[in-house]
């Protein structure tokens, strides 16, 4: 009997094999090797269309779905639950004041204290409890539709059987066909880019050992991308930066990184890390000069001043690239950008990163997943897409200090990507509030006051 | 998946807490969404620490009087359903309310708003702002600004404004009559979009 088994037992064996081989082939046809030369078949564009057409279709559906059972179907408001007036306090008060004695404006104004004056306070207060600027930055972007993903349906409802079956497979394509796709090729571009580099480390210093190396940066990065599905527009390519600069981007994920290397090379600035990411970046510095600080090195400011303008001298070495919010950003704004990579007295090119929502939502919420399960939500997304756009090159003006600078370059980040401007500093996802903008409010309140105060006593 | 009413069915007594504030569902949706956003730690109710995460309160020289609103005598923790109750008092009058004698007054009317108000002031809830709560409220609102004299000024000549029976402190009633004609109804509402 055991002769039957045998046959059945090679055929699948057989099958295993071939479907394994052209598995591979395929991955590298279509993938890798156009990595490698950096050309695109087109596929992942027409890929994305067709999701788009999709989603259009399903949240027609549903919008038809919910008018025929007559609920009002609830639709998120970006700008939050309360619409903000765009008064000033001071108008505000005088508002309020001009209601209480309208009689009494023509006889000096004699504005001074009033009882209700708290309520100006008081209702901005209580309206920054419901909805503030910083908050809700660090937080997921809402959609106006639905793209199949349940992360995102948390306000959508009313799916018919058609939807559901839409939905049940979009799950199955997803972690089924596109996960498994996805994770070798991380595996593989991770791979190369350690091996390579550990390999090219041991060429002597020079022209070639520079051209190899940024070559295989570039190939493993663009691996990295397909490996995530990045579907990249690059805006303005000819303001790339140049050796002896430092570059600037607004920071929304870890995967920043993965889409500006992919079409340049960069010295990348860092902390020390272990595991993993440590034996990638030891393997990278031996291949071109990247920057990691010791943990205990990053406190000192002056040696992180002194170690960035030394790379940047020297013109052999590749831009900086440096993401100077400090922290992970939803993508619809950009914080505040804190000053140490200003001072250095360099070219800064700025480059805006703008993702689309609607294939996956690139926003690292650290508080809320951590790396792993981050990248395993990216690679289980639709696609991530994204608008890089490079800036022309900014330099420090003679009389504007680091700050200025600093606030002019993210001023120009924000308005080509489409972010609202913030003056808040990104820490404040962790950290207090200066003392100095309270004082700002006293101030502001004060003169409402004071100065009618001297207004009367002159007269 | 399911639908958003999951989220609707989490919060116990919803119907009570519709009725009493007047919020709609979609409303309280919103505010339990924003709830859990401010109770860092998922405990299901917020403490003090939880608003000082609310930078824009942080700036609000009453900031901490606002804060202090939520939390009701000694306690310690806020739940959703009083979050949303003393978030209630912001909603804007409901014009074509009918008024029944015997229902209780509405979250949001004028008298709630004013109660509210008075209550920032009398920290010590005697009933009465005192000349030293009115000074208090001054030093926040006012800080390094001006003198203390000034200050004490102010406060004096406040007093003497609305200080009807002379016992040098504004009570309730004081404080309401002082605000006859100030248009509260506006200042004290939030326009909640649906």
């Amino acid at each position: 009997m055991a002769w039957y088994i045998f046959p059945l037992n090679n055929l699948l064996c057989m099958l295993l094999g071939i479907s394994f081989t052209v598995w591979f082939t395929l991955l590298l046809v279509f993938i890798i090797v156009p990595a490698i030369f950096g050309v695109s078949f087109g596929i992942r564009r027409l890929y994305m269309k067709t999701l788009l057409k999709i989603f259009e279709w399903a949240t027609l559906r549903m919008e038809r779905g919910a008018k025929e059972r007559n609920h009002p179907l609830y639709k998120p408001y970006s700008n939050g639950i309360i619409a903000k007036e765009p008064t000033s306090l001071e108008e505000e008060i005088q508002e309020v004041r001009r209601s209480a004695s309208p009689r009494e404006l023509g006889s000096g104004g004699a504005a001074e204290f009033d009882v209700s004056d708290i309520f100006c306070f008081c209702r901005r207060g209580v309206e920054s409890i419901v909805d503030d600027e910083v908050t809700k930055r660090f937080s997921a972007e809402e959609l106006e539709f639905w793209n199949l993903l349940t992360r995102s349906s948390c306000h959508f409802q009313h799916l018919s059987l058609r939807l559901t079956v839409l939905w049940g497979l979009g799950v199955f394509i997803r972690y089924g066909f596109l996960l498994p796709l996805r994770v070798t090729l991380a595996f593989t571009g991770v791979g190369l880019l350690v091996v390579l580099t550990t390999v090219v480390g041991f060429l002597p210093s020079g022209r070639l050992k520079n051209a190899l190396s940024e070559k295989i940066h570039l190939m493993c990065y663009r691996i990295c991308a397909r490996a995530l599905t990045a579907i990249i527009t690059y805006h303005d390519s000819e303001n790339k930066p140049k050796n002896g600069g430092i570059c600037v981007a607004n920071h929304t994920s870890p995967i920043d990184v993965i889409i500006l290397a992919s079409d340049g090379c960069y010295a990348m600035v860092g902390q020390v890390h272990g595991g993993l990411m440590g034996i990638i970046q030891r393997a990278m510095v031996k291949a071109c000069p990247h920057i990691w600080f010791e943990r205990s090195e990053v406190k000192d400011r002056h040696l992180v001043a002194k170690r960035l303008s030394d790379h940047v001298e020297d013109r052999t070495k590749l831009p900086i690239l440096i993401f100077p919010e400090g922290t992970c950003i939803n993508n619809t704004s950009v914080m505040m950008f804190k000053k140490g990579s200003f001072e250095i007295g360099s070219t800064v090119y700025p480059v805006a990163i703008k993702y689309d929502p609607r294939f996956g939502d690139a926003f690292w919420n650290s508080s809320k997943f951590g790396m792993v399960a981050y990248l395993l939500r990216m690679m289980s997304s639709w696609a991530i897409v994204c608008s890089v756009w490079y800036l022309p090159p900014m330099q420090r003006e003679d009389g504007e200090d680091a700050v200025q600078f600093a606030n002019r370059v993210k001023a120009a980040i924000a308005r080509k990507g489409g972010l609202v401007d913030l003056l808040w500093d990104g820490g404040l996802k962790r950290g207090k509030v200066k003392d100095v903008f309270k004082e700002e409010q006293q101030k502001l309140y004060s003169k409402t006051l004071v100065g009618n105060h001297e207004d009367r006593g002159r007269s | 998946m399911g639908s958003s009413n999951s989220t609707l069915s989490k919060i116990p007594n919803l119907g009570r807490l519709i009725e009493e504030t007047g919020f709609t569902p979609a409303h309280i949706k919103r505010l339990y969404k924003r709830f859990q956003a401010l109770d860092k730690g998922n405990k299901g109710y917020l403490s003090p620490q939880d608003f000082g995460s609310v930078k824009e309160l942080a700036t609000n020289p009453i900031g901490d009087r606002i804060i202090g609103a939520f939390f009701s005598q000694g306690q310690e923790t806020v739940d959703f359903h009083s979050f949303v109750r003393i978030l209630a008092h912001f909603r804007p009058l409901d014009k074509n309310r009918a008024k029944r004698p015997d229902s209780p007054e509405p979250i949001n009317s004028r008298i709630s708003k004013l109660r509210f108000a008075f209550q920032l002031y009398d920290q010590d809830n005697d009933g009465k702002i005192s000349r030293d709560e009115l000074l208090q409220v001054l030093r926040t609102m006012l800080e390094m600004q001006v003198t203390e004299e000034q200050l004490e000024s102010i406060a004096d000549r406040t007093i003497q404004e609305a200080d009807l029976d002379g016992d040098n402190a504004i009570s309730f009633d004081e404080f309401r009559k002082s605000l006859e004609k100030v248009n509260i109804e506006h200042k004290m509402s939030s326009r909640f979009l649906h």
